[in-house]
């Protein structure tokens, strides 16, 4: 049995294969999210005519998924390989599945299933058809055709690959702890991340100052509104990532109840869908330069101004 | 020739749920265009895995059947002149029905000669015919659609191959990018793709390549399997139905398998283990002889017996860390007090426009003692009521519900009992979400009926005063589902009370105790009673109580709940009776001359000396009888009181002019009349009866 593979061997190998195949590798994203999709290189990338091919690690913060450093399986923070590929390539599939050859998963070896799971992320208006991919019961992996993203109906159709990879990395090392990992042959996942485990999850749960996250939600709300309709969408975006994430501390805090989230969602909801309709109008007014067939880049541009009117 | 023809649709995994339905339908839409098509088969077998649905038509014709018809045209006489030349009317008919005048024939139809054209129309082959399939493949419908690519079809899961074999022929359906051929795709992992060799060859050629496409066929080979694990073992194993054909659904070449897990996570509760293995892994638990459940479980894999071992250590991996979450939780939970869990909710919101859970629980208590001692709860069962309704939301806030939110009461009951609280306490806890459903179980113990109620009551009462009224198909804190349990629950344990008295009651209870909300709760009223009455009218409905029935107590003034069930179902006891109609016809007669002048309640004295005929005097004492606490008799007693009445009201309309033209005799009549119709329309509208 060959040496196993290291959490960045994982990633490594994960960036060439998919590189490989036509996807940016890009990096993540430098402002707080709970997930890759919502970096604006799916987010916003997902939106709109153009081709999108990308790969790229997301450190993802969950603050009410965080137990103090203590559970094996919970993070506050994890990381996700993010893999956006616009239009759907025919075999998406079975590009998923030589990926995981590619990490020595051979699926003969194990029970590999495409389980329904359709993904739904109300808050910023995005729903997707896809599954959950079990390996041997786990899952490793959430598999995506995004359907609506910022209530923009999709067109062409985005498959969207999320791999967990502190999921996958216990699997492939057999260790049953993620502080267990080897991040490399030299230092493990714990001796990097057990003490921002503990530190973020005791600020989520204790000491994060209630009603300072509250102004700032509406601090962060008023801006983007504005950024909005100043036209400035990558502004405005981080401040909807960043309500996003105050929302999110507050929840873990138990600061809000159920029938609130529905209020805070649709807040956050509202501006994500206006950006991402402005995302499509900027790209329009740059003429949708990543279409590179001039006489379809210049029937889409058509087609938009003439639905716009 | 009879031919065969196969037709396999093949998609990325479709959802387990929709795979059966899905084959029901296409053979149906196919059968369905067949008969459209006139052509003739013998059957339509179906093959269905996760990635393929496919029909294989057995007995099919050549070709659609011919058509012979007799058009008829004009008459003769406007068809051809005299000198026997066809006018334009004939040239015209025999042009549409794509002949010439030379195919005209003439028949008498009632003695009258007219133009008549023979058509016949050669039916198409059936191969044609079969292209068609692409449009009954495409209008599918499916409980969730998705596009992909560039394409605009919303079908259940991308298409990504086809096979259209007549016999051994291909025929080139095309769907977007895919054209069928005679190439099918085997296991994904196990199989290769595999070219099918005529159109009744298809089983045994997946098989060959790990599929096994016979969904009965496969689902018993897990069944089997399965028992032959536990039989190896000694195990009882409940093969769950839904959970079955859900696994059935998810895999081609089924292998089942069992793992184990560490014996110390039976600690925690049964429900949390079934819950953790069937809903989140679709494992089946497995039992000992006695039913006690055993630390292993039963899985099945998409593959064969090689490298099983993994499978099922991964299996195992998986649903230890889900165990040991719970176990966690469970533990975590019980390391705090219940009151511990009850400050919480003081942070927690009911509704921002309303108030806070714990608040909620304040006021339910304040309920469940007004309600409980109204329907005669005794003092310990008041007094457990008081503490179930102090604490009953607690468990929201535990780890373990946090986790499992399907757990929510369930835990409660559990938690409670671990912290000493007693068996009353903790089943009222678990009963107050019932039912669940529309039919769901009610509970089963009174303080759980009690503490149900009360809790359902100030969810609709709250949020009625907070302006949140269900309109249409909008309903989102499921407020219709709430009051139909309080409308079954009352009526299950025959609660006799006013709604308004009863709600103004609890309102004015929470002003006493200090809980009310800062809302007005009263100003409702009306809708919060029109609200439960169409629950009461949706429940007589789905027992299929006769409508006319139904009407009759669909607008009543009566607003208690028990009362309007019970008249219902005494006026369903009886309608067939001899002497129902008759009854009705006399009370329907009373309510009608009733109707000429109303008089107030203090209005209502009979002068006995105005009476003329015994008749009257007889009714006047029959009336004054049974009027006696006639309002709080309940509805069986009051029916049998009006149907009393039939002859003597009789007898009085023989021999009473009711509209007298002494204004005194007839406002006695009259008033006489009005006592009756007051305990008519107390009891139901009883004229909107439909008595022939």
């Amino acid at each position: 049995m060959t040496k196993k593979l290291s959490m960045q061997e994982i990633i490594l190998k994960l960036q060439q294969f998919w590189s490989s195949k036509g996807c940016m590798l890009m990096q993540a994203y430098d402002t707080e999210k709970g997930a890759g999709t919502m970096s604006p290189y799916t987010f916003l990338r997902a939106v709109g005519p153009e081709p999108w091919n990308a790969a790229y690690v997301e450190p993802s913060r969950r603050p009410a998924d965080g137990r103090y450093g203590e559970n094996p399986n919970r993070l506050y923070q994890h990381h996700q390989f993010q893999v956006i590929m616009k239009p759907s390539p025919e075999n998406i599939q079975e590009l998923y599945l030589d990926s995981l050859k590619e990490l020595g998963i051979n699926p003969i070896e194990h029970d590999i299933r495409f389980v329904e799971d359709n993904w739904e992320n109300p808050s910023m208006g995005c729903a997707g058809v896809g599954w959950e991919i079990w390996l041997d019961g786990m899952e490793v992996t959430q598999f995506t055709y995004f359907q609506i993203v910022g209530g923009q109906e999709m067109n062409p159709v985005a498959s969207e690959i999320t791999y967990g990879l502190e999921r996958l990395a216990s699997y492939i090392q057999d260790v049953n702890n993620v502080f267990d990992l080897n991040w490399n042959d030299n230092v493990k996942y714990g001796d990097i991340f057990k003490e921002p485990e503990y530190e973020h999850s005791k600020y989520s749960f204790e000491e994060s100052n209630q009603d300072m996250l509250l102004n700032m939600f509406d601090n962060f709300e008023t801006e983007a509104k504005k950024q909005i309709a100043n036209g400035l969408v990558h502004p405005a975006y981080d401040y909807v990532l960043k309500c996003s994430h105050t929302f999110n501390l507050l929840d873990a805090r138990g600061a809000v109840s159920v029938t609130e989230r529905a209020g805070y969602l649709s807040r956050i909801r509202k501006m994500a869908r206006s950006i991402a309709k402005a995302f499509i109008k900027e790209r329009a007014k740059r003429g949708f330069p990543l279409i590179k067939d001039d006489k379809k880049r210049k029937e889409l541009l058509a087609d938009y101004n003439k639905e716009e009117k | 020739m009879a031919h065969t023809f196969l037709l396999e649709v093949g998609l990325e995994e479709m959802p387990a749920h929709v795979v059966t339905p899905s084959i029901k339908q296409l053979v149906k839409r196919t059968k369905d265009y067949l008969k459209d098509q006139r052509i003739e088969f013998d059957d339509i077998k179906p093959f269905s895995t996760p990635r393929r649905l496919t029909i294989q038509i057995t007995g099919l014709a050549d070709k659609q059947e011919d058509i012979d018809e007799s058009v008829k045209g004009p008459a003769k006489k406007i068809a051809q002149d005299d000198d026997g030349n066809w006018s334009k009317a004939a040239i015209g008919f025999t042009k549409g029905q794509g002949a010439t005048t030379d195919d005209i024939t003439f028949k008498e139809v009632k003695g009258t000669e007219y133009v008549f054209v023979e058509k016949h129309i050669d039916g198409k082959p059936v191969s044609e015919v079969l292209m068609g399939m692409k449009d009954v493949i495409t209008s599918m419908t499916f409980p969730t659609l998705m596009k992909w690519n560039v394409y605009d079809l919303e079908f259940i899961r991308p298409i990504r191959w086809m096979v259209a074999l007549l016999d051994d022929k291909v025929l080139p359906i095309k769907i977007l990018d895919v054209t069928a051929g005679n190439v099918s795709r085997g296991h994904r992992f196990l199989g290769q793709y595999t070219t099918i060799e005529s159109a009744d060859n298809y089983e045994k050629t997946l098989h060959d390549q790990f599929v096994i496409v016979d969904a009965d066929k496969r689902k018993k080979l897990i069944k089997d399997q399965i028992e032959q694990i536990s039989k190896d073992n000694n195990w009882v194993v409940n093969i769950n139905p839904s959970l079955l054909e859900e696994v059935n659904n998810l895999v081609e070449w089924p292998t089942a398998f069992y793992g184990n897990f560490d014996k110390k996570y039976l600690e925690l509760p049964a429900d949390v283990l079934i819950t953790s293995m069937r809903d989140n892994q679709r494992f089946f638990y497995v039992q000992d002889q006695d039913k006690n459940i055993l630390p292993y479980f039963i899985s099945v894999r998409n593959g064969n017996k090689d490298y099983l071992e993994n499978v099922a250590v991964g299996n195992e991996k998986v649903l230890t860390a889900r165990l040991e979450d719970a176990m966690f939780f469970y533990k975590e939970d019980q390391s705090n007090d219940i009151d511990f869990y009850v400050n919480k909710l003081k942070k927690v919101s009911f509704h921002d426009k309303i108030s806070t859970m714990y608040e909620k629980m304040q006021r339910v208590e304040v309920i469940t003692q007004v309600l409980g001692k109204h329907v005669g709860l005794s003092d310990t069962e008041l007094s457990d009521v008081k503490r179930a309704a102090q604490i009953y939301k607690f468990d929201l806030v535990t780890g373990m519900v946090g986790e499992f939110s399907e757990l929510q009461g369930i835990m409660g009951e559990k938690y409670a009992l671990l912290k000493g609280e007693n068996k009353s306490v903790a089943t009222a806890i678990r009963e107050h979400y019932m039912p669940i459903s529309a039919n769901g179980d009610l509970p089963a113990t009174k303080v759980g009926a009690v503490l149900a109620v009360a809790d359902k009551f100030d969810s609709i009462l709250t949020f009625f005063a907070a302006g949140m009224i269900p309109s249409g198909s909008n309903d989102p804190y499921a407020l219709r589902r709430q009051a139909n349990g309080i409308v079954r629950i009352v009526n299950n344990q025959k609660w006799n009370f006013n709604l308004e008295n009863m709600m103004n009651s609890f309102i004015k209870s929470e002003n006493e105790h200090e809980v009310a909300p800062s809302l007005d709760q009263t100003k409702e009223f009306n809708d919060i009673v029109g609200f439960i009455n169409d629950r009461i009218i949706k429940v007589l409905k789905d027992d299929k109580l006769r409508h006319d029935i139904i009407d009759a107590i669909s607008e009543t003034k009566n607003h208690n709940i028990l009362f309007i069930f019970e008249v219902a179902n005494v006026l369903n006891q009886h309608k067939d009776d001899d002497e129902f109609k008759k009854s009705i016809e006399a009370l329907t007669r009373v309510l009608r001359i009733s109707n000429k002048q109303s008089f107030n309640n203090d209005d209502l004295n009979i002068d006995e000396s105005l009476f003329e005929k015994d008749s009257e005097k007889k009714l006047y004492e029959k009336v004054s009888t049974i009027s006696e606490n006639y309002y709080q008799l309940g509805a069986n007693a009051e029916f049998d009181k009006l149907m009393s009445l039939k002859d003597v009201i009789n007898d009085y309309f023989d021999e009473t002019m009711v509209m007298a033209k002494d204004d005194n005799i007839k406002n006695n009549h009259l008033r006489q009349m009005t006592i009756i119709a007051n305990m008519i329309n107390w009891f139901a509208d009883l004229d909107k009866l439909i008595v022939k």
